[in-house]
């Protein structure tokens, strides 16, 4: 399916946030994420289904003044 | 009276008067340092989209569970952009005090006061601790005190410039009218220019930059936790006036000669 991951529309064939997360080789642990403009909580990624037009973003804390 | 009195914003009490931030250090590992040779109890971190490329690095991670974290909306150029930022933050676990930051002049990185002072509105509504980064102007800053804000941030000069207290005047009109503690943040570069702000009054300052970017960043915080100390008790202490004219140490009568 498309989505689209922070910014850019990509294909993906992860059917959960957690699939999603270890698909792009990312370390789960510091990640914030926010589909449709709604935060999930890490707690719930194994379970939180993705859909085909989804807008997802993941993000994490960087410095800054 | 007590020599330094603690700062109350929310539901949080600062000893100490120095905010940091977290950008531009050389290594994440000089913050932690900083942080205990400064005593800082609060500093800012930033939001952004995750780079792949970058190496697993949490800011986070960084900083001592005892510091208060200040996210702020770095990146915002709208009211609606600092707020989605700002509930980012907190849902994430940042807590709840919140730095709006909402910018779209990209050369001086001057902040939009009319979109911050929509932000402040609604973010405080929704219970965070605000404190807005705005350009020192004395009816905003009512209207920041009329929409929630915990305090108010004004900027000394632009972000990263160590150029000081360009806004010096402005700031003192503000520090003598608000009803809020004032926040001078951005721009100062020296630590004689954060003593300057606490003389004439100023309830903290904000110091990233001078400090990440000095060539020793412990020093440079400790240096500036000295400068913040004595711009206080200065301030606390109250000198007297200035004069045109002198007025001797010792009496002008009685010299030793004919």
């Amino acid at each position: 399916m498309n989505i689209n991951l922070n910014g850019k529309t990509i294909e993906s064939q992860s059917s959960t946030l957690k699939d999603l997360v270890r698909e792009n080789g990312l370390n789960p642990r510091a990640l914030v994420a926010e589909v449709n403009l709604e935060v999930i909580r890490q707690e719930d990624w194994e379970t939180f289904q993705i859909k085909d037009g989804d807008s997802i973003e993941l993000l994490n804390f960087v410095g800054g003044g | 009276m007590k020599e330094t009195n603690a700062l109350v914003l929310g539901d949080k009490t600062f000893e100490s008067r120095l905010f940091t931030g977290t950008g531009k250090f050389a290594s994440k590992s000089l913050i932690a340092p900083m942080l205990a040779a400064s005593e800082s109890e609060m500093i800012t971190v930033a939001l952004r989209r995750v780079d792949p490329d970058s190496r697993d690095e949490n800011i986070l991670d960084f900083i001592p569970d005892s510091v208060t974290l200040l996210p702020n909306t770095s990146g915002a150029r709208t009211a609606e952009e600092a707020i989605r930022i700002a509930r980012i933050a907190r849902e994430a676990g940042c807590g709840n005090f919140i730095k709006i930051e909402v910018i779209t002049d990209m050369q001086y990185l001057l902040p939009d006061n009319h979109e911050t002072l929509k932000a402040t509105r609604i973010l405080a509504k929704e219970g965070f601790v605000v404190l807005p980064y705005y350009m020192p102007d004395i009816t905003v800053t009512k209207q920041l005190h009329d929409a929630g804000a915990a305090a108010v941030m004004p900027l000394g000069s632009p972000i990263g410039s160590n150029r000081g207290l360009e806004m010096k005047p402005m700031i003192k009109i503000i520090i003598e009218t608000s009803t809020l503690p004032v926040v001078v943040d951005a721009g100062i570069g020296r630590p004689s220019q954060a003593a300057e702000a606490m003389e004439m009054g100023a309830d903290a300052v904000l110091v990233n930059t001078a400090i990440a970017t000095s060539a020793d960043p412990a020093m440079a915080g400790k240096a500036f936790a000295m400068a913040v100390k004595a711009g206080r008790m200065g301030y606390l202490a109250k000198m007297a006036d200035e004069s045109r004219f002198a007025r001797a140490s010792s009496p002008l009568t009685g010299f030793l000669r004919e």
